[in-house]
């Protein structure tokens, strides 16, 4: 979007997103007799009325389990739980409903196309995968190299503090014909940089690789078209966009399912059952083994309707105009350094203060009703390699106001001096 | 200020953490350990000179949230001259304070960390460098590290 229209959309409507804000229950609160200050969207968003609600009425009225009962109510569930599938798909414009593989979140993606993935690697493979990688996108890949023999490889980040995000020219000389696997982050949950998805994800295909990003930083913060960013694999987590906690999908570019052998065993994903031997259904029914998450699933589209009916290009724009507010509120007080690229970033500002250390800063914003996270973020070796011992990390959503800005502003200021 | 807060970051804390005692390495030292705390980065080395059974010289260093540094400077305060077993009879009585809240009946510097028992998550901080001064003592090269302990 232009940053003209940007800003229009991001100033014009205060009163609209004052209106936002009320559909958020858990906002309007206070904590230690403070404001509530929730600024760790980044770790989990918060829930609207309407996923709630959607929760509330599927155990209410259709609870049953789904795919097996002839009842009523497990057609109900079972015609809700698939519906689901499809409102996700048209969420982030997949083109068959039957690409989406419900999981718990990201990590059981990741794991589940890592440990897929292995099966067909081999020494002299090669896994590339980045510096900024959350765990979750990094030891199912540790993992996927012991059991193969593959090498696991990393393109590193550029400069004292990531401020040059991916080095891209690095990317040259490390994508060779012997990567099978690219994986890596769209949005990194520690630094913000926004990696140029459709580049990576088109140069891996040229040298063969399979490519597989991590989004879970950025679907709900902005339109998400899986298609047109050609992206093979896509994992992403339900409750950092507003849906329940453990639901998330593994989203395939079409023919690929096909061809994955399942994860897990058990009921739900085979078709026929021998003492010795089964067959599987097919994708993406044979990824989905056990009682899935079903309230989950139907929460999850309910944040889907819900984020659409605000609007993704609403939401980016009012999440770029509270972080650069954030940012250069921040950057003026005293002892304060930010970490991660100047520019282009997601919706969220870590940095680091002279005066103390990060879980000093954390525990002091929280005795004043302002929620942010301190530490690694599960990137431990990102940490080691900018010689940092953690960051603080204030993490925005489109419900966050500007006037929580300056209170958040305000109370690290009072930690600076406070540990000075 | 909270009382939580303050309670946490008493004053001896925030002194301790802003001009450690016994800082750095000691050259004389004939015993090291290194203690680490993987989840929250916390580190910490602690030198001994040993003369017979009991602490003659100590000194401490590394880096981490004011909790764990005020606690391995204050330890290494209270530890000098000290035996082995009277090192592990204070640790104990520490650990009681940092768990319970719970403070002795004498006067104790020791006390100030009571506060740290309504953030559980910081009890590990506290107990950081007493687990490298106790690895020292018993001679143990392997790092302490608060993952293997249960507090
Ligand atoms: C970039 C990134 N990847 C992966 C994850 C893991 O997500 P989840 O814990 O929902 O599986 C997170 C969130 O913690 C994240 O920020």
């Amino acid at each position: 979007m232009n940053p003209a229209l940007h800003a229009a959309i991001a100033a014009g409507s205060a009163s609209r997103w004052e209106n936002v804000r009320a559909d958020f229950p858990i906002l309007h609160q206070q904590v230690h007799d403070k404001p509530l200050v929730y600024l760790d969207n980044a770790a989990t968003a918060q829930k609207p009325r309407a996923v709630i609600d959607a929760l509330v009425r599927f155990y209410e009225r259709d609870n049953s389990n789904v795919h097996r009962g002839l009842h009523a109510l497990s057609m109900r569930a079972t015609d809700a739980y698939e519906g689901a599938r499809a409102r996700v798909a048209q969420f982030i414009n997949a083109a068959d409903p039957a690409e989406i593989i419900f999981t718990r979140g990201t990590t059981e993606s990741v794991n589940l196309v890592a440990r897929s993935l292995a099966a067909g690697l081999k020494p002299g493979d090669v896994i590339l995968c980045t510096e900024m990688e959350h765990h979750s996108n990094l030891v199912p890949w540790q993992q996927a190299a012991r059991l193969s023999g593959a090498e696991l490889k990393f393109v590193p980040v550029l400069g004292a503090d990531a401020e040059g995000g991916l080095d891209l020219a690095a990317l040259d000389s490390l994508l060779t014909p012997q990567v099978k696997v690219f994986a890596f982050t769209h949005i990194s949950n520690t630094l913000g940089c926004i990696n140029p998805v459709a580049e990576l994800c088109r140069r891996a295909r040229a040298v063969g690789a399979l490519s597989v990003v991590d989004a879970a930083q950025s679907i709900g913060h902005g339109p998400f078209d899986v298609r047109a960013l050609g992206a093979d694999y896509v994992a992403f987590s339900g409750h950092k966009m507003c849906g329940p906690t453990a639901i998330g999908a593994l989203i395939a570019r079409p023919g690929l399912l096909d061809a994955m052998p399942p994860f897990l065993g058990g009921g739900e994903m085979i078709e026929s059952v021998s003492f010795l031997q089964s067959s599987w259904r097919e994708a993406p029914w044979r990824f989905e083994a056990g009682t899935p998450p079903i309230a989950q699933a139907i929460g999850l589209a309910a944040a889907c309707r819900y984020l659409d009916s605000i609007g993704l290009d609403h939401i980016a724009a009012r999440d770029a105009a509270l972080t650069a507010a954030l940012k250069s509120s921040l950057a003026s007080i005293p002892g304060l350094r930010i970490v991660g690229p100047p520019h282009e970033r997601g919706s969220l500002v870590s940095f680091v203060m002279d005066q103390a250390h990060p879980h000093d800063l954390v525990t002091f914003a929280g005795e004043k009703g302002l929620c942010l996270r301190g530490g690694h973020h599960c990137t431990q070796p990102l940490m080691r390699k900018l010689g940092l011992p953690g960051t603080v990390r204030a993490s925005l959503y489109f419900y966050n106001s500007f006037d929580e800005i300056d209170a958040a502003t305000r109370i690290l200021a009072d930690a600076g001096r406070y540990f000075a | 200020m909270s009382a939580d807060l303050s309670e946490l970051y008493q004053q001896v804390i925030l002194d301790h953490n802003k001009r450690p005692r016994n800082r750095g390495k000691l050259p004389t030292a004939n015993r090291v350990a290194h203690g680490d705390n993987p989840t929250c980065g916390d580190q910490c080395n602690v030198y001994l000179r040993l003369e017979g059974d009991r602490i003659a010289e100590i000194s401490f260093d590394g880096s981490g949230c004011a909790i764990s540094q005020a606690s391995a400077s204050l330890m290494t305060t209270q530890v000098k001259g000290r035996t082995a077993a009277e090192v592990e009879a204070l640790y104990q009585q520490f650990h009681h304070i940092v768990t319970t809240g719970e403070t002795p009946d004498e006067i104790s510097d020791l006390a100030a960390f009571a506060g740290v028992h309504t953030f559980p998550a910081r009890i590990k901080c506290a107990t950081l460098g007493w687990h490298a001064a106790r690895n020292a003592l018993i001679g143990d090269a392997d790092p302490a590290t608060t993952e293997k302990h249960t507090d």
